[in-house]
């Protein structure tokens, strides 16, 4: 055994990382889930509304999770998505009330600059004052939370205070897929694609594998934090924007508890805990199973109070298979090296 | 401060650099000069400030004085970052890599090649680091993550990055302390061609074959200070230790001569692949047995692994004729061995804990009455050692982090002084301690060995090492390279053996 393997092919260095890849067990998963629940109820995957739901239900978490996984991938972890995306839902519905007529674009970048400016504010807390994002960002989320409440009170906004075309964006569908997906399948290629081909995304990883070697290295560590931290504000925005255009109604509650299913969705996607590695597809993934099984779950006749443990009992399978798969390969890297030496 | 006039300008220019880290001073004056073309060796006992100027030269740290000139422009490096833009690149002892990431990626992190978009272009990336392994004669695959690789090899990723950084000055601090023989060859004929294309190299080793091999001149440092500059055909391996030891062994230590008894602790045979090799000796009762050594020789590991910390694959420790089992602390304890680690603050103290609970924390099962610990036993029990030990503090509740450091060694010492032990191993007795609680700790320690007491003492202070122990014990790379009796130990004879692997003919000359 030498540590050097024989020249493969493209094509079969390709396969064999497809075939290999931590994505590819979770999506497997996915599909056995998808398949179980159709061939017990049809209707899940063939009917219009099964489909479009399969699709749709998932997508507004699907861009929290890809923020929260940019920022775990740095070591980091952001708590305060699901105020922040509470906060920006309810900006957008007063939008509508209180500039009578703003265009809906106006809406939406304003609401994915206040997200961003959140997010500004956990990463400028992390990267200055150099105290773990778990605490910041666990004070922040509550911190937005209260701001929202403060403003919003009992008020609550209504589907008859938004424009028509705003709301059918929640609801709308190009050749079959809802327009709410088709956004968040983009901004996942474009974000999976910065993290892989640019040399900031490949920095997020390299401060998330060793952040005293990156500093080190010389890598403006701070800057990419705040990047991160930004960016993954900016998408709970534009989240906030999209859920008030998908359910109609905000109160002071909107997105509770939505921070812990991003997590969870980019943990079950494989993506490390500890930063450094995962994929934004992995977390994608991995937040369309989250939704579908608790939507199959009942399908196939598992109780409701089950559900929830059957999700934990994913989360910690997720962290306990990541954890061997570690081992395994730290454990033959090392074979690799005494039979090579 | 040389005189010579048609002196070219050096690549790299240090004058009277100082540094101090609150109080502790570690730099008083480095002075060194690089020139293109050339390889310069900085050599100096361990805490002569050689890192620190390393880390000043790298931008991790800021000078508080002096000049620090690149090409003959004076530089503020407030960064790593501006550093490596200057043309400086700099290999750590301990490499640091990405442990997740591949090994072209962490080769060309931050500068890889581009393509259309600012896309990084893979295949080249990839065919450039292919080119460095081949330019290095090594065959390392680009594509797996770094994790699990040797360190020798993590070395060569080092050195990779900074070839491919084209840097004009190379700074390597110790690379060869963890290759073989064939490594360090090929390390070398890279230095030498590097050296060839008019790059700056600063070659920082303990071992001086190394040093007379590969470089044209050589800086000598001790204590934070230059001591001197000499092209290295000028000069001799003698001639540097003496200019690295250079000092006097006071009579800073107050040992007292007292008779040695029987044999205590018998290790024998201790092997643990790739930390230490065939580790036999003992210590007798009332003897202060030295362990001397360069920082990762391998002594604490020795230590830990008698102790029953650290695991070793084969041979024997036993006190007193009854074998301690491997890995199990707390059977040595019971045994009557103690130790007292070389990091007090993070392995030998609990600090946010009050001195009374900390100096009783090793005989706590003891104390306890119906299974509760109550803080009058612990004070009264406490109180024996602390007085006995004179430590300074206004009461037994204080917090145990808020004492002095030589104060804290000593509740350490308590700690284990009240388990009654026949052994006491103590790693780096006085790192960290003011000079005068020095004395006093080894005032200490002579007078419990005065008392029987058999006391294997690692330090990196060749004065602590000359003027406290009976015998020297040297480690050398994991291997005891000497045993020198107490009148035959120098500076010279144990710094030697520190640095060479072939033990000098001194062994026997004792007796």
């Amino acid at each position: 055994m030498t540590t050097v393997t024989a020249p493969e092919s493209r094509i079969a260095r390709t396969v064999r990382a497809i075939v290999t890849a931590r994505e590819t067990g979770i999506l497997l998963a996915l599909i056995i889930v998808v398949l179980a629940a159709t061939i017990k109820n049809p209707t899940f995957l063939f009917s219009s509304d099964g489909f479009r739901d399969l699709l749709l239900t998932p997508s507004i978490l699907l861009l929290v999770a890809i923020g929260q996984a940019v920022v775990i991938i740095t070591r980091n972890v952001d708590l305060s998505v699901g105020s922040t995306l509470g906060l920006t839902a309810y900006l957008t519905g007063r939008l509508f009330i209180d500039v009578p007529g703003i265009p809906i674009v106006a809406v939406f970048l304003i609401g994915i600059v206040f997200g961003g400016l959140l997010g500004l504010i956990n990463g400028a807390l992390v990267a200055f004052a150099k105290v773990p994002s778990l605490v910041i960002t666990l004070g922040t989320m509550y911190a937005f939370r209260g701001i929202n409440v403060l403003w919003a009170g009992s008020d609550r906004i209504n589907s008859s205070d938004m424009p028509k075309d705003f709301l059918a964006l929640g609801t709308q569908s190009v050749l079959f897929i809802p327009v709410l997906t088709i956004i968040a399948i983009v901004v996942l290629v474009v974000a999976a694609w910065f993290l892989r081909n640019k040399r900031a995304g490949r920095e997020l990883y390299a401060i998330g594998s060793d952040p005293d070697a990156a500093n080190l290295y010389g890598l403006k560590v701070t800057n990419r934090l705040l990047g991160a931290f930004i960016l993954c504000g900016a998408l709970a925005g534009l989240a906030g924007v999209l859920w008030a255009a998908r359910y109609g109604t905000v109160n002071s509650q909107a997105g509770t508890g939505f921070e812990l299913q991003a997590v969870g969705a980019a943990v079950i996607g494989g993506v490390a805990i500890f930063g450094g590695s995962g994929s934004l597809w992995g977390a994608a993934i991995g937040a369309y199973l989250l939704f579908t099984i608790n939507r199959a779950l009942p399908i196939l006749g598992v109780q409701d109070f089950w559900q929830r443990a059957v999700v934990g009992v994913l989360i910690i399978g997720a962290i306990v298979l990541d954890r061997l798969l570690a081992q395994r390969q730290a454990r033959k890297l090392v074979e690799a090296r005494d039979s090579n030496g | 401060m040389s005189d010579s006039t048609e002196r070219v300008t050096p690549a790299l220019e240090l004058s009277r650099i100082a540094k101090a880290f609150g109080a502790v001073i570690a730099l008083t004056n480095g002075t060194l000069a690089l020139n293109a073309g050339s390889i310069h060796a900085l050599v100096g006992e361990n805490g002569a400030g050689k890192s620190t100027l390393v880390k000043i030269i790298a931008g991790l740290y800021q000078r508080d004085g002096g000049d620090f000139r690149l090409s003959g422009e004076t530089v503020d490096f407030t960064s790593t970052a501006q550093s490596k833009a200057a043309g400086i690149a700099v290999i750590y002892q301990e490499p640091t890599l990405f442990p997740d990431l591949s090994v072209t990626e962490n080769i060309f992190m931050g500068r890889q090649p581009l393509r259309s978009f600012g896309r990084i272009d893979r295949a080249r990336m990839h065919e450039e680091a292919l080119g460095l392994f081949a330019r290095l004669g090594v065959r390392i695959d680009p594509d797996r993550p770094t994790l699990g690789l040797s360190i020798a090899d993590q070395q060569i990723i080092e050195i990779a990055k900074a070839i491919s950084l084209d840097a004009q000055v190379l700074v390597m601090d110790e690379p060869t302390a963890a290759l073989s023989g064939v490594e360090v060859e090929r390390l070398f004929a890279v230095a030498r061609s590097l050296r060839d294309e008019g790059r700056a190299l600063l070659f920082i080793s303990h071992r001086f074959d190394e040093v007379f091999d590969l470089c044209d001149t050589v800086t000598v440092m001790r204590d934070g200070a230059y001591i001197s500059t000499s092209p290295i055909a000028d000069t001799t391996v003698e001639e540097i230790v003496r200019q690295m030891v250079g000092r006097d062994v006071t009579t800073l230590f107050p040992k007292t001569e007292h008779p040695i008894g029987n044999d205590v602790l018998v290790v024998d045979a201790l092997n643990q692949p790739g930390v230490f090799h065939d580790i036999s000796f003992t210590v007798k009762a009332g003897e202060i047995v030295g362990l001397a050594g360069l920082v990762g020789a391998g002594r604490s590991e020795i230590a830990r692994a008698v102790f029953g910390v650290d695991p070793y694959a084969s041979g024997s420790v036993r006190i007193n004729g009854k074998a301690i089992p491997r890995r199990n602390p707390a059977a040595a304890m019971n045994l009557g061995l103690a130790l007292v680690p070389e990091d007090r603050r993070k392995q030998g103290l609990v600090l946010e804990s009050s001195v009374a609970r900390n100096a009783t924390m090793a005989i706590s099962g003891r104390l306890r009455k119906l299974g509760l610990l109550f803080s009058s036993t612990e004070n009264a029990a406490a109180r024996v050692w602390s007085s006995r030990l004179e430590v300074k503090t206004a009461s037994l509740d204080t917090e145990a982090g808020t004492l002095s450091g030589g104060n804290q060694q000593k509740v350490v010492l308590a700690k284990w002084l009240a388990t009654n032990p026949s052994i006491l191993i103590i790693d780096e007795p006085t790192r960290g301690i003011d000079v005068g609680t020095k004395s006093e700790v080894h005032r200490l320690l002579s007078q419990l060995a005065g008392e029987g007491l058999g006391i294997l003492m690692i330090s990196s202070e060749l004065p602590e090492v000359l003027g406290m122990a009976d015998r020297v014990l040297v480690v050398h790379e994991g291997h005891i390279t000497a045993e020198i009796s107490r009148a035959d130990a120098t500076a010279e004879s144990v710094m030697f053996a520190a640095t060479h692997s072939i033990a000098p003919t001194t062994k026997e000359a004792g007796q």
